[in-house]
């Protein structure tokens, strides 16, 4: 009796609640579809044929299901040039993020534990570089790659995006919340060693941190284009997005087949599935990379 | 003092040089690289602006003389206009979108809130080459669906890469790409905030626009101004989708539709490293003026709040 005469009372304000609730959700659902749609768009377009692109509806399936022809097709076009830009990809993208967030994370940590001469310095020239353009660096590095000779290697790439300020400023605040001073004092009176300490006990606290600047530095190399399309000449050391960019160009010349469209929707779908993986399974770590992010001293 | 003296004395003194030298080994691996790959490109960069190639002569020191030329190329400042009125559209809407995103997630909407968050979230992690490309196509009229639509409406398709529509067609690929993330950075600043302050204000009768207008937009303003400084940073900095698009319109986007195109252009098209190392610390220069300039307005905006 009771039951039904609360839930009577309780239910007319959810009611109304719910009813008013009704425009803002009509309104987050547009913009999902917004969000949603050019990669719906995609996946559909990776399932036809090149003929049927362009014969059938692009936001609902053709006839034929195409799809693992097409991967079949992408792997083999010329000598199997994708499966060498997503191997480099995914070395580039690895050796990078690895290494960058390690160094990352050393330095601020460095920052974080310790007071030494010129540290607020260093560490404000550390900040500002964050907002120098990276075309400033372009050219030099260009020249000074191809004078070295790494131009002709994935170094040229590699070296340059170990250096990271902005994840060493992410690295700090993550280490100032995380390392209490006590446990590090007493492992110094244990007589550990500073290095042994950082990487026994200092790296379990600050792997969180880790894994967030590292996530954001896999995806940022995986996704990147500018400094990859000026270092790296050779075709046989394209990345993804380059060479992607390359047949959508080669794709749209007069005189040359067509039959590269499909390649190029069924090759970028190939090649944001890996990032989508990251993403979805390791959301909360990139969360938590956008709170320290906005966390203001 | 000679080392046989004692023993005992040596074992602080050696302590603190480790104790001095620790922070400096930690940092090491990274300031290497950091002078490596940043202040010494940097430098060459700067010296190498001061030179120019002839044809006859070959490699002579000028001065600013090629500061002079790009401060006076009226490709240069197009590209900045272009730029400019781009960022003029893209940020306010997608940054306005972001907040109005992060507002209602962080409070009106209840249920499904991870499915917004999410489905808002992943364009971010589409490269901005496939992003240009995935819209390029969306766009074109060979099969793009909005043309389709059209085509079934008896409609005339719409025009997306003319020369009046290509800033808001390039503008809608930044704001599909980066709404989400902005959004994210601002949630991330809301849920900072303790609600012991909502509950005081609505205590106070305040309700939900005023709380959201005093309350939560004051409070996440640091957040947000980040958000502007990095959107007018990169704003400048735009390549990868006028890149891309270039090739399904050419004649619209050119050689110097933007900055950073221009500068490629002339880097590796021409050749001439001196000049393009002069523009690109001339677009540095011109980034730092407005990024500095928005810091200003920023804190302005702070410090009227309190």
């Amino acid at each position: 009796m009771t039951t039904s005469r609360q839930t009577h009372r309780f239910s007319m304000p959810r009611l109304l609640r719910t009813i008013s609730q009704i425009p803002t959700y009509v309104f987050m659902s547009v913009f999902l579809i917004y969000f949603l749609i050019p990669l719906f768009w995609l996946l559909i377009s990776s399932t036809k044929t090149n003929a049927g692109l362009f014969s059938t509806f692009g936001l609902w399936f053709g006839k034929d299901f195409n799809f693992f022809q097409n991967l079949k097709d992408l792997f083999a076009y010329d000598n199997g040039h994708f499966a060498l830009w997503m191997k480099n990809t995914a070395i580039y993208a690895l050796i990078a993020s690895l290494g960058s967030s390690f160094i990352s994370a050393m330095a601020g940590y460095a920052f974080a534990q310790y007071r030494f001469a010129g540290r607020d310095l260093l560490f404000g020239i550390v900040l500002g570089s964050i907002f120098v353009p990276a075309t400033v660096f372009a050219v030099p590095l260009f020249l000074l790659m191809s004078k070295s000779g790494l131009s002709n290697s994935l170094w040229a790439i590699i070296l340059p995006s170990l250096v990271n300020p902005f994840g060493v400023y992410l690295m700090r605040i993550y280490a100032q919340q995380a390392v209490p001073q006590d446990l590090i004092d007493a492992a110094r009176v244990d007589g550990a060693g500073e290095f042994r300490i950082f990487v026994t006990i200092v790296f379990r606290l600050i792997a969180p941190g880790y894994v967030t600047v590292l996530l954001f530095a896999f995806v940022g190399a995986w996704n990147n284009y500018f400094l990859p399309l000026l270092l790296l000449s050779k075709s046989d050391l394209y990345l993804l997005t380059v060479g992607l960019a390359y047949w959508n160009s080669l794709a749209s010349q007069p005189g040359v087949a067509h039959v590269l469209y499909i390649l190029v929707v069924t090759g970028s779908v190939v090649a944001i599935i890996p990032v989508m993986i990251v993403f979805l399974f390791l959301q909360r770590y990139w969360q938590g990379g956008l709170t320290l992010g906005s966390i203001k001293e | 003092m000679s080392l046989a003296e004692t023993s005992v004395s040596t074992a602080p003194w050696r302590r603190r040089l480790k104790q001095t030298i620790t922070p400096y080994l930690f940092l090491l691996p990274f300031l290497l690289g950091y002078v490596a790959f940043l202040i010494y490109p940097l430098i060459y960069s700067l010296n190498l602006s001061l030179y120019r190639k002839q044809l006859i002569g070959g490699v002579t020191f000028v001065g600013l003389a090629n500061y002079v030329k790009v401060f006076s190329d009226s490709n240069f400042w197009e590209g900045i206009r272009n730029v400019l009125v781009f960022g003029a559209i893209q940020i306010p809407i997608m940054l306005g979108l972001a907040l109005i995103f992060a507002l209602l997630l962080d409070g009106a909407v209840t249920k499904g809130q991870t499915i917004f968050r999410l489905g808002f979230f992943l364009p971010f992690a589409v490269p901005s080459v496939v992003a240009a490309l995935m819209w390029g196509y969306f766009y074109g009229q060979a099969f793009g669906p909005i043309a389709q639509i059209a085509e079934m409406l008896h409609l005339p398709p719409p025009m997306f890469l003319t020369a009046k529509t290509i800033i808001p067609s390039i503008a809608n690929i930044s704001t599909w790409q980066y709404t989400g993330y902005n959004m994210l950075i601002i949630f991330a600043a809301l849920k900072a905030i303790p609600s012991e302050l909502y509950e005081a204000a609505r205590v106070d009768g305040a309700n939900d626009w005023q709380i959201a207008w005093r309350i939560r937009i004051p409070l996440v303003w640091p957040a947000i101004s980040l958000t502007i400084i990095f959107s007018v940073i990169g704003t400048l900095q735009l390549f990868n989708e006028p890149n891309v698009l270039t090739v399904v319109a050419p004649s619209v986007v050119n050689t110097h539709f933007t900055p950073n195109i221009y500068l490629y252009s002339i880097a590796f098209r021409n050749a001439q490293f001196e000049y393009s190392a002069a523009m690109a610390f001339a677009l540095a220069i011109v980034t730092g003026i407005l990024a500095s300039l928005v810091l200003f307005v920023s804190s302005r905006i702070e410090e009227k709040q309190k």
